[in-house]
């Protein structure tokens, strides 16, 4: 399955008619247990009104303190809590998730990238930048995230590079990247920062590419394989300083050749859009998202 | 108007102060308030679970999770933008418990 797809169970904590209330501090217990153990918990209205999400296709388990007789409804589960404890509940309930094949929170850490488009200006620097392919268009070649699982967990480097601060991640430490309020200064520092093709001479593949051709040059002149190993790790190290980047996610890149490869693909998409694109006569249709393939 | 509430628990990360979170839950628990809690907010946008745009489409929400621009884009990326009047959102992150308590169940203080 997936990192983002399925559904969680969902454990209702019912209090109603044809049960007894639990005392305060157990109903704390139970529910603080229950999303410590990844579930979604739903306390129904009471004598004070409220509103809760109303019955869906998530599987649902119901838990209460039943008097007599313990309900039958198709598709939900019960589990009387009179006179147990309450590890028992979270114990039902993850045998449910296992009967029910819904999803175990635990198996993903949700970290992922978070378009503010009341900044973003679509500028394209961070689906350039990110080498996981997180980001890709839309059908409107509008910025979006599209493979939230693929990105790299506690790396907020593409965040670092967006001029206009429109990129967040709700779980990291420090603002405006954790979804503070943008100050100016916060503007003006990333805008100094991060032109990524300024910081990296022009373009980020050509600098790569000439980079390595640079480390070519030099082996073969000076045959001086461990110089060269040693500028590459001071650069590594610096990137890695400035735009946060954990070392996993260094151990993971992909080779200088991936990048060439799928840069040189999307630029011919690139080309071969704009040349449609041009071509008042032509009617043919916008290529596809699939076919951008990026 | 019936109030929807929303308790984030915010997992795997300790970006939410542990005391502050389980106060406000502790207290949530103690009122009479209905509620939904889910175990992580980033989660449900993940997946674009259903209940997110049910909530969006809620005319009076109080969402206790982290910051507003966070939390409101990240709805917005689960495609249930939620709308600009009607909702508060109350930071956990840097709100003490009994701030976020006294929007949460005080309704006759909104």
């Amino acid at each position: 399955m997936n990192k983002t797809e399925g559904l969680n169970l969902r454990v209702v904590v019912y209090e109603g008619r044809g049960s007894t209330p639990l005392a305060a501090e157990d109903r704390y217990r139970i529910i603080s247990s229950l999303l410590e153990n990844g579930f979604e918990v739903t306390r129904p209205p009471g004598g004070n009104g409220g509103e809760v999400s109303r019955a869906d296709v998530a599987p649902v388990l119901v838990l209460g303190k039943f008097d007599g007789r313990i309900p039958q409804s198709e598709g939900v589960r019960f589990h009387d809590l009179s006179g147990r404890p309450h590890e028992e509940a979270i114990q039902t309930a993850r045998e449910v998730r296992d009967q029910v094949g819904a999803r175990n929170l635990g198996d993903w850490k949700p970290w992922f990238p978070v378009i503010d488009y009341e900044r973003c200006t679509n500028c394209m620097q961070c689906l350039t930048f990110c080498l996981f392919d997180v980001y890709g268009v839309d059908a409107d070649s509008k910025l979006q995230v599209q493979n939230q699982s693929n990105c790299k967990t506690d790396c907020p480097a593409c965040s670092r590079v967006c001029p206009e601060v429109a990129i967040l991640f709700p779980k990291y430490k420090n603002g405006p990247i954790n979804g503070d309020v943008v100050r100016q200064e916060d503007v003006r520092r990333e805008a100094m920062k991060v032109d990524i093709s300024a910081l990296l001479g022009g373009d980020l593949y050509a600098s790569l590419r000439s980079r390595t051709q640079e480390a070519r040059k030099r082996f073969s002149t000076e045959r001086d394989e461990s110089r060269a190993l040693l500028e590459r790790k001071r650069c590594l190290k610096e990137l890695q300083k400035n735009l946060d980047i954990p070392d996993e996610v260094l151990m993971s890149l992909p080779t200088v050749e991936d990048i060439h490869e799928r840069a040189e693909r999307a630029k011919a998409k690139l080309a071969a859009r704009q040349a449609r694109s041009q071509t008042a006569k032509d009617s043919r249709p916008d290529p596809t998202q699939e076919e951008w393939g990026i | 108007m019936a109030e929807r509430i929303l308790f984030c628990n915010c997992a795997y990360a300790r970006v939410v102060p542990p005391e502050v979170k389980a106060e406000v839950l502790r207290k949530l628990c103690e009122s009479g308030a209905a509620f939904d809690a889910v175990p992580d907010l980033c989660d449900l946008a993940a997946r674009k679970d259903p209940s997110l745009k049910r909530l969006s489409e809620s005319k009076c929400t109080k969402i206790a999770a982290c910051y507003p621009r966070a939390v409101r884009w990240l709805f917005h990326s689960a495609g249930a933008t939620l709308p600009k009047e009607g909702v508060e959102i109350l930071n956990m992150r840097e709100k003490s418990a009994g701030e976020v308590l006294d929007r949460l169940v005080s309704p006759e203080k909104s």
